[in-house]
């Protein structure tokens, strides 16, 4: 335990709770304003602590503190335009922040004056825009679970009480009963995020339901979805929220033990979660008698070791249970025999901080929003070749049109939009065709992809979807642990089909074998990494039939990605032999015939690295 | 009891059954290639699949794994089970074509060829990865000798940093139980060899004071005298020279 830890005092009763937290709003309320940095990581790989570290120094050398507040919260989402900053109440935002600029916002931060330069511009326009709730990306947001990270310092619990934390854990514990509160989050008709999309409240209720002497609440904090970082950024920045939703879940069930099952990978993550255990418990929010309830709940973190198959509920409990990460087959649910065989709950990190609303807002708040069976919002992280990337929480029901151009601010460089690619390496691509598609669980299972983790990829006309396809299968070939036959020989065939076709040696017949494979994989694998793996393939061989067809059939690429099918070559109308070309050529492919006469490109010599394709400017140069 | 129906017949079965346990005790032939009674089901070769029913909705399961259940109904040879079953026999052809046991297994299934090219110089010999070996050493001999290492495709059955062959007691159990024969055991006079897919240990066998014969592996018996408690001297004699006695 820190010293700070030590002097935390412990409450003992939900008025307690609340007397706390109206004397922190008024402490916090006596400045008038707060600087929030971002200290995310994404802002701090942009240099983000040393920004933070020149505010508090400013501030302190200006003799400011009684007045300004300087915090580092976790991250807002926008991570591509960082280090942000944050003018609170206004909500100013300043992006590409350098320590260079700190003088001159905290010579504007007292008399609202704001620095133009320091302001998100839109895109394509001289449009800027001064509050973060103005611009583009946050616009369309409704950020429920993840707005909290703009405002707290998560290495403060008292930062996390101020804005009404750890309320509803005491709403919970002194005026609902273990059946109303798993009635609520039925009603509420929460669903989890960590891919499957189970009913949270009857995975709950299975749980209690079930007989054992002890049962555990696990939070799956693995993320090992390549691209994903929503439980990572909401662990890092907001953790009591999660610890609340844990307690919650626990009390309901009737569980006296958790464990946060965290990847090692993320230590600012692991460090905030163990100092928001120390800090809970120190303050009587976690351990024995919580709020002087009497109830005892206490909570362990166990970090994994980073395998993607450790994410799956099995093989997490057994890798838990210090054994090999291995899944098996679970007939009997996890929820009656779960870890050392009693029964467990195990949910997701971000649908863990879901519960911590549903409790205090109400059930019927709660379902309002999203569609007839997917509630709440979710948090994507929004990637590829989109101008706005970044983790982004939207409504359940939002289009991906809306989520790509209204949020994402379109493609970048004027290309065209070909595919998004949803729910991670088990997921599947959707075309242009479905962009009007409302975004929930099952509208994405019924157009071949799945919500997942939540990860989007967005691909443009220059991405080849069986190059794809096959870089997903060959992340999950890699993956699988190889314990069950379709998964270990069929994903390894199945790679090795995508190989040859993209070689230009794809046969007839070879569209036949992956479908074959694939309906064997998701009917026979044992767990759902091989269930889910065909789902890349089975999608692209949905929506882009026709481009496995050119690379099988008339070996080529038609979006000019797979090196074996491609040859660069000159546009003669087009050059005027300016030698851009030749000199960018590591191979000296290309040899020039003097003035106003196209160059020559021999195709024995070409390695077909692209640069005479990248510096032209006449477009000479063309891929077929 | 619960009552099931496979394959359009009605079975009473015990609720800790399973699927696969009442169908073979009917006579309804189901392959599998990674179960036996002897050590706990594992669901790794995925051949006993079969088709179940459960409140209007059909899947694919592990009958060796798969507990009956009031009303389900189960049908062994579905168009969907077949199919499944013949690609994933065709994987196992191509991974080790000289597996006399897979091919039979094939050939009851109509397949006599792979539509996947054959392993490079059929590398992974004749396992299939199943695991029987490695959990009968551990599950009933208690030796856990081998293990299965490494992920993935990169997945075998290894000794200890492949060549430690030091808690073996060289029983030939895990010889006994391989379906496909990747692990071999001869005994040669004063020696057994055993050849597990990574590594070949040869292990001395013991000699009868009375009649001269090399009866059982020196490893085997000191084991047989730790576990059993009994005198060194009861194993001096070979099984038949002590019947004599
Ligand atoms: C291969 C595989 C990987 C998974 N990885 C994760 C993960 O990283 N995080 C997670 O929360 N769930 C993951 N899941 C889903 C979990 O097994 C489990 O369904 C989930 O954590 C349950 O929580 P929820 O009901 O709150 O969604 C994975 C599933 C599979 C099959
Ligand atoms: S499906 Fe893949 S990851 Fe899952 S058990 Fe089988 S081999 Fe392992
Ligand atoms: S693709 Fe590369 S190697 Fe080929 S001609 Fe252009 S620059 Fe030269
Ligand atoms: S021979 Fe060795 S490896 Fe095989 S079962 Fe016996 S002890 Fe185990
Ligand atoms: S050696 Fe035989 S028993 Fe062992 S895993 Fe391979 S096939 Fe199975
Ligand atoms: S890390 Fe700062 S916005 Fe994501
Ligand atoms: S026998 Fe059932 S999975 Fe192998």
């Amino acid at each position: 335990m820190d010293i700070e830890e030590k002097t935390l005092k412990r409450l003992n009763s939900p008025q307690e709770l609340e007397a706390l937290r109206q004397e922190l709003q008024r402490a916090s309320s006596a400045k008038s304003k707060t600087i929030t940095i971002c200290c995310g990581t994404g802002c701090l790989a942009y240099g983000g602590a040393k920004v933070a570290q020149g505010f508090k120094d400013e501030i302190k050398a200006r003799g400011l503190e009684n007045e300004i507040e300087v915090k580092t919260t976790g991250c807002h989402g926008f991570c591509e335009r960082g280090p942000l900053v944050v003018i609170r109440p206004e909500n100013v935002l300043y992006q590409r922040v350098k320590p260079t600029d700190i003088g001159e916002i905290v010579d504007t931060v007292k008399d609202g004056n704001i620095v133009d330069r320091l302001l998100y511009t839109i895109p394509g326009t001289k449009t800027k825009v001064a509050h973060e709730h103005d611009v583009p990306f946050y616009k369309k947001q409704m950020r429920l679970v993840f707005g909290a990270n703009g405002y707290i310092d998560p290495t403060s619990i008292e930062d996390y009480i101020g804005c009404g934390g750890y309320t509803a854990l005491a709403k919970t514990l002194y005026s609902m009963t273990p059946d109303e509160v798993i009635s609520e989050v039925k009603k509420s008709g929460l669903r989890g995020r960590g891919g499957g999309g189970f009913a949270t409240g009857a995975k709950w209720q299975s749980t209690q339901e079930a007989h054992g002497d002890t049962k555990y609440v696990i939070c799956n904090c693995d993320e090992g979805d390549p691209g994903a970082f929503m439980d990572r950024s909401l662990m890092e920045g907001n953790p009591h929220a999660i610890l609340e939703g844990m307690v919650i879940a626990a009390f309901a069930v009737g569980a006296h033990e958790g464990y946060i099952y965290i990847r090692n990978e993320y230590p600012v993550a692991v460090k905030h979660a163990e100092r928001a255990i120390a800090q809970a418990e120190a303050m009587g929010l976690l351990g024995r008698n919580i709020l002087g309830s009497g109830f005892d709940f206490t909570v362990k973190i166990n970090r994994g070791g980073g395998a993607f198959v450790c994410g799956e509920s099995t093989a997490l409990m057994a890798s838990l249970e210090g054994r090999v990460g291995e899944p098996r087959a679970k007939y009997i649910h996890t929820s009656e025999r779960g870890l050392w065989d009693q029964p467990t709950v195990l949910n997701n990190v971000e649908t863990l901080a879901n519960v911590p609303l549903i409790i205090n807002k109400g059930s019927q708040w709660y379902s309002g929003i999203g569609t007839a069976n997917s509630k709440g919002t979710k948090i994507f992280s929004l990637v590829g070749k989109v101008n706005n990337t970044g983790l982004i929480e939207v409504p359940m029901g939002i289009t991906l049109r809306e989520i790509i151009y209204d949020i994402g601010g379109g493609i970048p460089k004027n290309k065209k939009f070909k595919a998004i690619q949803t729910g991670g390496p088990s997921g599947g691509c959707l075309p242009e065709s479905r962009l009007d598609m409302p975004v929930d669980f099952d509208e994405l299972t019924r157009a071949g992809s799945m919500m997942g983790s939540g990860a989007m990829i967005v691909m443009d006309e220059d991405n080849c979807m069986v190059d794809i396809a096959r870089y997903f299968l060959s992340f999950l070939e890699g993956e699988s642990c190889g314990k069950c036959v379709p998964c270990r020989e069929g994903l390894k065939r199945m790679r090795q089909i995508l190989d040859r076709i993209i070689s230009g040696r794809g046969e007839d017949g070879d569209i036949e074998l992956l479908e074959d494979l694939s309906e064997t994989l998701t009917w026979g694998a044992l767990c759902g990494l091989g269930s889910g793996a065909a789902n890349p393939i089975m999608s692209t061989l949905r929506y882009f039939r026709d481009e496995y067809e050119s690379h099988i059939r008339e070996k080529r690429c038609p979006a000019g990605v797979c090196k074996p099918l491609i040859t660069y070559n000159i546009v003669e109308a087009n050059c005027p032999n300016c030698t851009l070309c030749i000199k960018a050529c590591p191979a000296g492919a290309i040899t020039g015939r003097g003035k106003k006469v196209p160059v020559v490109l021999d195709q024995s010599k070409c390695t077909k690295c692209g640069a005479c394709f990248d510096v032209c400017r006449l477009n000479a140069v063309e891929v077929r | 009891m619960v009552k099931i129906n496979i394959n359009g017949r009605d079975f009473e079965a015990e609720p800790c059954q399973t699927v696969l346990s009442v169908a073979q005790s009917a006579g309804i032939d189901i392959p599998t290639l990674c179960h036996t009674e002897a050590v706990a089901d594992y669901g790794a070769c995925r051949i006993c699949l079969v088709e179940v029913e459960r409140r209007g909705r059909k899947r694919l399961v592990t009958s060796c794994l798969y507990p009956v259940e009031e009303g389900i109904k189960v049908t062994t040879d579905s168009e969907r089970v077949k199919k499944v079953r013949k690609t994933i026999i065709e994987l196992l052809l191509a991974r080790c074509p000289d597996s006399q046991a897979i091919r039979e297994m094939a050939e009851n299934m109509g397949v006599t060829e792979s539509r996947f090219a054959l392993e490079e110089k059929a590398e992974t010999g004749s396992c299939i990865l199943c695991g029987l070996c490695t959990r009968v050493c551990s599950e009933v001999v208690g030796a856990s000798a081998i293990s299965l290492v490494n992920r993935g495709t990169a997945r075998e059955v290894a000794l200890p940093f492949y060549d430690e062959a030091s808690s073996c007691i060289a029983c030939g159990s895990c010889a006994y139980i391989c379906p496909t024969g990747a692990i071999s055991l001869v005994d040669a006079g004063s020696k057994r060899i055993i050849s597990w897919p990574n590594g070949t240990v040869d292990f001395q066998m013991k000699q009868c004071t009375r009649c001269g014969s090399h009866y059982a592996p020196v490893r085997q018996v000191e084991y047989m005298i730790e576990s059993s408690g009994l005198s060194p001297t009861e194993f001096e004699l070979c099984p038949d020279c002590r019947k004599l006695d």
